[in-house]
């Protein structure tokens, strides 16, 4: 084990940074990150132990005991649930003769749920080893069920199990006008810096991630920090579930998105630059380090780009599953091989962030935008869209519509129109921008995709007539708990507390003070969490409470309290050891049902 | 003469000590028994608690019959108070939630050292245990706390002489303690 | 001129690069606080000394003085709203005060006593969690840590020793200890170290020590959290 560390520590240039990446390559090899690798990577990086393990044990595709050989974990977004993950997911465990988040005795394989896998087009996914089974069926299930209990090695299994599809139904302005590589340097070379971020400014672009930070200000305000080394991230972690158009981008426009990351470095001065890819593309890794590698046979990266006289290159780190590290600041710390814990602000990183240095962290589309705009000019851009939200914006959409994909839009689009066209029918209500965006009901169908109005991060989910809100609000609030930090505590306890607070009104165990009970955790959330997660954790909750009280109402019994656990349940144990089940050996759940 | 306040006591997974001081309240007794008639508590021979105006309750929640006794008391009582450490967190009783309740009784009962006979009781005269021990206001509404381990006489004092005034009571800072 | 901030109408000087919170101590005005301490970096996720600054709920602890701020302190509704998240804290836990020796001495039942808190508020969790004392000296008791990482920051930044780290996410969020064992016994923690005794619960206590000061004579005994004397009537909710 130790020549394995030790060529492992090697081929990350020794770099205490690339922790995650070491770590992931130990866990491919053990299946699991042994102690001893921890003392041993803790001995040749000068790290102390406890700091790796912590590292170890906040990522969820990393573990500190060993998993199966092969490790299969199905993407549990809503969307997956909508398409029959569950069954599938017990198909498996069926043939496999597994249970769920247990390692078979042979220690042949593993099989869990995981968030989002970014695959909701083309759901029931699931990974095996982190590679994508999109589209799963009742047949992928047995042949992939075969090929395990074969223990074929990965790279035997059919290709087409591994096939994601890019489905583009509807481009716009970005994706019908790509770049050819170099075009949007060659005008920052001839215009200038200061000219580019001119057209960026008048462009309107605003950040495409979430926040809508205006770009060009953000690039600004990065160059005009003092500091000799300033770096550039692109954020592509895409965790919000429901979203894959940061996927189909770097699928597809991927040399476009570099070149937004080389303008924003020729801009703001930066010599470094990093993608940060969430652990679930994985896939994507050597396509785009192979695209890397042909820019920079092109000239268009590493040393004296162009003959510009300036260098700047790209490198690609991998994510290890935590929704959390696409928070930017829980990503800088990440990308230094930390665990994912949101940093207190101010400052910010374009002041201090990777590193310290000043860093300009922006969302994929939102590089493919700037060098878009760097080569057609800001007015191009910004005769699109409307009001303070200019351009388009790109859409990814899934659950019940004919065409799930993706979709570019003019902001001011009202959401009538995208339903109109991505094929729905009787739809009962819209998640915008994901879990943490906007749950809006089909009365509401006037509203406008924009900043202003209904914000998207990307993700746009529809749901119809028929399907069960509570379930996709626990569904939502579950994935809230799971993937909270802990830093906090409003957050840690009152995620948590929030789903069992839910969870109970869902399980009928609800009566009158219940709800307020619920919108007081929400408030805690809401008010006093540190970062974006903990900030809009409430939403689903909240928003479905605006929207449909009576579904809520509905499953309050009318009585003053009731326990939050099954009281009976809670005898089991007695019962069993006892051997007893006369009527004293019961409980009834309330006062009420016991005098019935 | 203004009717009497009615108050019943009980204690669940508690150890008596919150009753211990309450008695601590000595010649101030006298006076609250000018105001207050006791229901069932360990002070009278009722054995139901009938309908109340105050209820408190010692101790944690830890088996059937608890529930059973905490239910009767919120049905008949129009204010029911937890009254210290084990009624409002679990206290010392809760610490066996730690352990699993099959190894709890197989230790009790089956591998303890000295044991004859060894066997897990069964009678359907006992009630069964809670697979934890629960704090009473997972159970039923509760409308007051009195913290302490136990509260002292002057908690209870200070609670009692309110309500029976018509204030809302409020514990001042120096009688706030968990221990 | 000393520039100033505001904090409940009082004017509190500061100096530039100072937090609120140290502008505060210095002024002798109370903030409610678990995971700062005076001299430590400041970490912000005990949440407990959130304050209003123009309107917005920051972290004094984190958050820069700056001239002009208003800050709002002590309101119904940030207290109100401190209990509950110190009632988290409790219930995230296994907070068995009797049965603590740091009872007395504890700055997270001081903080509750401080907010009103008489009762638990939310079910509680009663996470079945450890005991470490494999070290001659010193235990750990696990389920007293609220993960405040006073410690590790002691170990790390004043004793240069690194014995703790936090791991973990989300609700596994928890103190491990950096030695081969993962046992305190086997760290190269001392009881000189301030890592040994800036714990602000009773997770992290000297053995031989408990109980030695009578319920009466203890910290919290004397005077209250916010420093003021303990007999009187001095009102602290606004
Ligand atoms: C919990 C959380 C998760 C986030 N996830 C992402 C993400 O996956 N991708 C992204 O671009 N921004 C994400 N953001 C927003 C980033 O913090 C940041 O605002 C964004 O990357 C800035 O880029 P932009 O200005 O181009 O949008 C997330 C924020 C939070 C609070
Ligand atoms: S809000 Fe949640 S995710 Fe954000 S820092 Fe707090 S615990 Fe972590
Ligand atoms: S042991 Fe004490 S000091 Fe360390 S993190 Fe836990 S509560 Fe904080
Ligand atoms: S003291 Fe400021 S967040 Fe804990």
């Amino acid at each position: 084990m130790q020549d394995f560390i030790t060529k492992t520590v090697a081929a990350a240039e020794g770099q205490p940074q690339r922790l995650l990446e070491m770590l992931r390559a130990v866990q491919q090899a053990y299946g699991y990150v042994p102690p001893d690798a921890v003392e041993f990577l803790s001995a040749q990086l000068g790290l102390p132990r406890g700091e790796i393990s912590a590292v170890v044990e906040f990522y969820g595709f990393l573990s500190s005991s060993p998993q199966g050989v092969y490790r299969i974990v199905f993407s549990d977004s809503i969307t997956d649930r909508m398409l029959g993950n569950q069954a599938l997911f017990r198909l498996l465990a069926d043939l496999l003769q597994v249970q769920p988040g247990v390692v078979s005795s042979d220690g042949l394989v593993s099989l869990d749920f995981t968030s989002c896998t970014g695959l909701c087009e083309q759901g029931p996914a699931a990974l095996v080893n982190g590679w994508p089974l999109p589209a799963l069926t009742e047949d992928k299930i047995a042949r992939i069920a075969g090929l395990v209990k074969q223990r074929i090695p990965l790279l035997d299994w059919p290709g087409y199990l591994f096939e994601v599809n890019d489905y583009i139904r509807q481009p716009g302005l970005l994706l019908q006008n790509p770049i050819a590589p170099g075009q949007a340097l060659q005008a920052w070379r001839e215009r200038g810096a200061a000219a580019v971020l001119e057209e960026l400014e008048v462009s309107g672009l605003r950040g495409r991630g979430g926040a809508g930070f205006k770009t060009a200000l953000k690039w600004r305000l990065c160059a005009e920090e003092a500091g000799p080394e300033r770096v550039v991230v692109c954020n592509a972690d895409e965790g919000e579930p429901g979203t894959f158009k940061d996927r189909v981008l770097l699928r597809l426009y991927a040399d476009q998105v570099f070149e937004g990351m080389t303008l924003c470095a020729a801009i703001i001065g930066a010599r470094q630059g990093f993608l940060y890819l969430r652990g679930e593309y994985l896939f994507l890794l050597e396509p785009l380090r192979q695209i890397l590698r042909s820019r920079r046979e092109l000239g268009l990266l590493g040393e004296n780009i162009s003959g510009f006289g300036f260098d700047f290159d790209i490198e690609i780190r991998l994510g290890a599953g935590a929704y959390i590290c696409g928070e930017e600041s829980a990503l800088i710390e990440s990308l230094e091989g930390k665990p994912g814990v949101p940093r207190n602000r101010p400052p910010y990183p374009v002041a201090r962030g990777y590193l310290q240095r000043p860093t300009v962290v922006n969302n994929v589309e939102t590089f493919l935008a700037a060098a878009a705009i760097g080569v057609y000019g800001g007015a191009w851009f910004a005769a699109a869209g409307a009001g303070r939200s200019s351009g388009t914006k790109i859409l990814s959409i899934s659950g019940d519509c004919a065409r799930p994909g993706i979709y570019e839009y003019a902001f001011g689009v009202e959401m009538a129109e995208i339903l109109r066209d991505c094929g729905t029918e009787d739809v009962l209500c819209v998640q915008v921008g994901g879990p943490s965006g906007t749950l809006i009901d089909s009365s509401e169908l006037q509203r406008k995709l924009s900043y202003e109005d209904l914000a998207s991060g990307g993700s746009l989910m529809v749901f119809n007539r028929g399907r069960d809100v509570l379930g996709i609000v626990q569904n939502f609030t579950h994935f809230f708990a799971h993937e909270s930090c802990g830093f906090c505590t409003p957050c840690r306890v009152g995620s948590r507390l929030l789903q069992n607070q839910l969870d109970k009104i869902i399980n009928g165990h609800g009566s009158a003070g219940d709800v307020a009970e619920l919108t007081g955790i929400a408030h805690l959330l809401k008010n006093y969490s540190h970062c974006g997660l903990g900030q809009t954790a409430a939403n689903p909750v909240l928003h479905a409470l605006q929207r449909f009280p009576e579904l809520y109402e509905s499953r309050l019994k009318k009585i003053s309290y009731e326990p939050g656990f099954d009281l009976d349940a809670a005898l089991e144990v007695a019962r069993r050891m006892a051997r007893r089940d006369d009527p004293a050996a019961h409980l009834a759940q309330t006062e009420e049902e016991a005098h019935d | 003469m203004k009717p009497k306040v009615r108050v019943a006591t009980t204690s669940l997974a508690g150890c008596f000590g919150c009753h211990m001081s309450f008695l601590d309240l000595d010649e101030r007794l006298l006076a609250l028994a000018e105001a207050v008639e006791f229901d069932r508590s360990p002070l009278t021979d009722i054995e139901h608690c009938g309908v109340c105006d105050i209820g408190l309750i010692e101790g944690g929640v830890c088996n059937s019959e608890n529930v059973h006794v905490l239910r009767e008391f919120r049905r008949q009582c129009k204010i029911l108070v937890a009254v210290g450490a084990c009624a409002i967190n679990g206290g010392l009783p809760s610490m066996r939630n730690a352990i699993p309740l099959e190894d709890c009784l197989l230790e009790v009962y089956r591998d303890g050292v000295g044991l004859a006979n060894a066997m897990i009781p069964s009678d359907v005269e006992l009630p069964l245990l809670l697979d934890q021990v629960r704090p009473l206001h997972e159970i039923v509404k509760i409308d007051y706390f009195l913290p302490g381990c136990p509260p002292s006489a002057d908690v209870f004092w200070s609670f009692l002489s309110a309500l029976l005034e018509g204030r809302e009571p409020e514990l001042p800072y120096e009688l706030l303690r968990f221990d | 001129m000393t520039k100033c901030i505001n904090i409940d109408g009082v004017n509190v000087p500061f100096e530039e690069g100072q937090t609120i919170m140290q502008a505060a101590e210095n002024a002798g005005v109370y903030i409610p606080h678990l995971c700062h301490h005076a001299g430590y970096a400041p970490h912000g996720s005990c949440k407990l000394c959130s304050v209003r600054v123009n309107g917005r709920v920051c972290t004094a602890c984190t958050f820069p003085a700056a001239e002009g701020q208003s800050v709002i302190n002590n309101s119904r509704e940030l207290q109100a709203d401190r209990r509950r998240l110190t009632q988290m804290l409790f219930v995230e836990g296994n907070h068995n005060c009797p049965s603590c020796e740091k009872s007395g001495d504890c700055r997270l039942q001081a903080v509750a006593y401080y907010l009103r808190m008489e009762d638990d508020h939310f079910p509680l969790f009663y996470p079945p969690r450890p005991l470490d004392s494999s070290h001659p000296d010193i235990l750990i008791e696990h389920n007293r840590c609220i993960v405040c990482s006073l410690c590790v920051r002691a170990s790390r930044d004043i004793d240069g020793k690194n014995v703790f780290a936090v791991s973990g996410r989300g609700a596994h969020k928890h103190l491990i200890v950096n030695s081969p064992s993962g046992r305190l016994g086997d760290s190269d923690i001392s009881t000189d170290d301030a890592a040994a005794h800036i714990c602000p619960t009773g997770a992290i206590l000297i053995k031989g020590q408990a109980f030695h000061r009578p319920i009466g004579q203890r910290l919290y005994d004397l005077e209250r959290i916010d420093g003021s004397p303990h007999a009187g009537e001095a009102s602290h909710e606004a």
